[in-house]
């Protein structure tokens, strides 16, 4: 008798098999969207503090009400502004540069207008939001304040680092990567954080209002 | 005159299909691989805003998730239409923020817990109220690195 050789497997229903995987992870999958803006919140504190005196000038004021209506009160008069022209007008604030002597700003560009802010150490941006303002306009506004300070930063961090050829949002993704190597990352935290102290984000919350 | 017809020619010939789990086990393992298995069930509206400056978290510091928004349809009878928390699985009360901190740092070893980023999933449309809320509670547990999760896009046009 011829011996026999084994018989092939049918392989035909493989991809069946296969469909009902697919199928299974297709369904249960959820591309994480771990990204963010990120913020940090001021530490609690119970105790009384001292108030802090901040020239007018210096204080670029934002206040969300409840209909998700944006005022800007800023160097002595306030108005309602769109979120689109938000950024600039962030931007002509923070980089106005109008002081004089020891607080003259050397970075700033802008109009020097002695009603807006002294340099970009002092400019302040505060947020205030009703308890019914919602959250996609909240966001909008911290976006654009974020986008304002981050042109600023990137401004100056290609003026004082041409050599890097990058920007400072994308040297702060840079420094994130787990790929980059431990010595680039040292070199790019000292830029970072130099860019970062000259210009600081000085931006605070108060307290959502009651109704 | 043979025993055997000759073959017919003409008419296509079947298309081999022989590759096709090769291609399925392909897209198989690209999903296998990217899936990150839904860790919360949500009893809530979550849909995330668009923003642009938005960074990346690490995910090899130790996250924790709040979920904030509208109970969906299925819960409207028990919750209400009124904004609601959601830790882990299920609804709570803005009281219990401080415990679910507490509790998310026990389980982390101690040289992590000061990393811990607090990631804030809130539905755009929820209002802005409870979220302030919440944040208070953060502040008393001094968990104070926080991310407000969106999706990429024009802040704008939300």
């Amino acid at each position: 008798m011829a011996k026999r050789s084994a018989p092939e497997v049918n392989a035909g229903s493989m991809a069946d098999i296969a469909f009902l995987l697919l199928i299974f992870f297709l369904v249960t999958t959820d591309i994480a969207v771990d990204s963010g803006l990120s913020r940090k919140l001021p530490p609690w504190d119970d105790t009384e503090q001292p108030d802090v005196i901040i020239k007018e000038k210096n204080i670029f004021a934002l206040t969300l009400n409840s209909n998700n209506e944006v005022l800007l009160t800023s160097g002595g008069d306030s108005e309602l502004v769109e979120l689109n022209d938000l950024k600039s007008r962030a931007i002509e604030f923070l980089d106005n540069g109008g002081g004089e002597g020891k607080d003259a700003c050397k970075r700033c560009k802008g109009a020097k207008n002695p009603e807006s802010s002294d340099n970009l150490q002092k400019a302040v941006i505060s947020l205030a939001n009703d308890r019914l303002t919602d959250y996609k306009t909240y966001i909008a506004v911290q976006n654009e304040i974020l986008a304002a300070y981050n042109e600023i930063r990137n401004r100056e961090f290609v003026k004082d680092y041409p050599n890097l050829k990058m920007n400072y949002v994308e040297a702060v993704e840079m420094y994130q990567d787990k790929q980059t190597d431990t010595k680039v990352k040292d070199k790019l935290q000292e830029k970072l954080e130099a860019i970062k102290l000259a210009i600081p984000q000085k931006f605070s919350e108060a307290e959502a209002k009651r109704n | 005159m043979s025993k055997f017809k000759k073959k017919k020619d003409g008419g296509l010939p079947p298309i081999s299909t022989a590759s096709l789990p090769d291609i399925v086990f392909m897209l198989l393992f690209f999903f296998m691989v990217a899936t990150v298995i839904k860790e919360d069930n949500l009893k809530i509206e979550n849909k995330l805003p668009k923003a642009n400056q938005i960074e990346k978290l690490d995910k090899n510091k130790p996250i924790s998730y709040i979920y904030i928004g509208k109970p969906s349809a299925n819960y409207i009878d028990t919750y209400g239409t009124e904004d609601r928390i959601q830790l882990n699985d299920k609804l709570q009360s803005v009281k219990e923020v401080q415990s679910f901190i507490a509790a998310e740092r026990a389980k982390l070893a101690e040289e992590l817990v000061p990393t811990l980023t607090v990631s804030l999933k809130v539905d755009k449309d929820a209002k802005m109220g409870l979220l302030t809320d919440v944040k208070q509670e953060l502040r008393k547990t001094n968990a104070l690195k926080i991310n407000y999760t969106t999706k990429k896009g024009d802040a704008i046009t939300n």
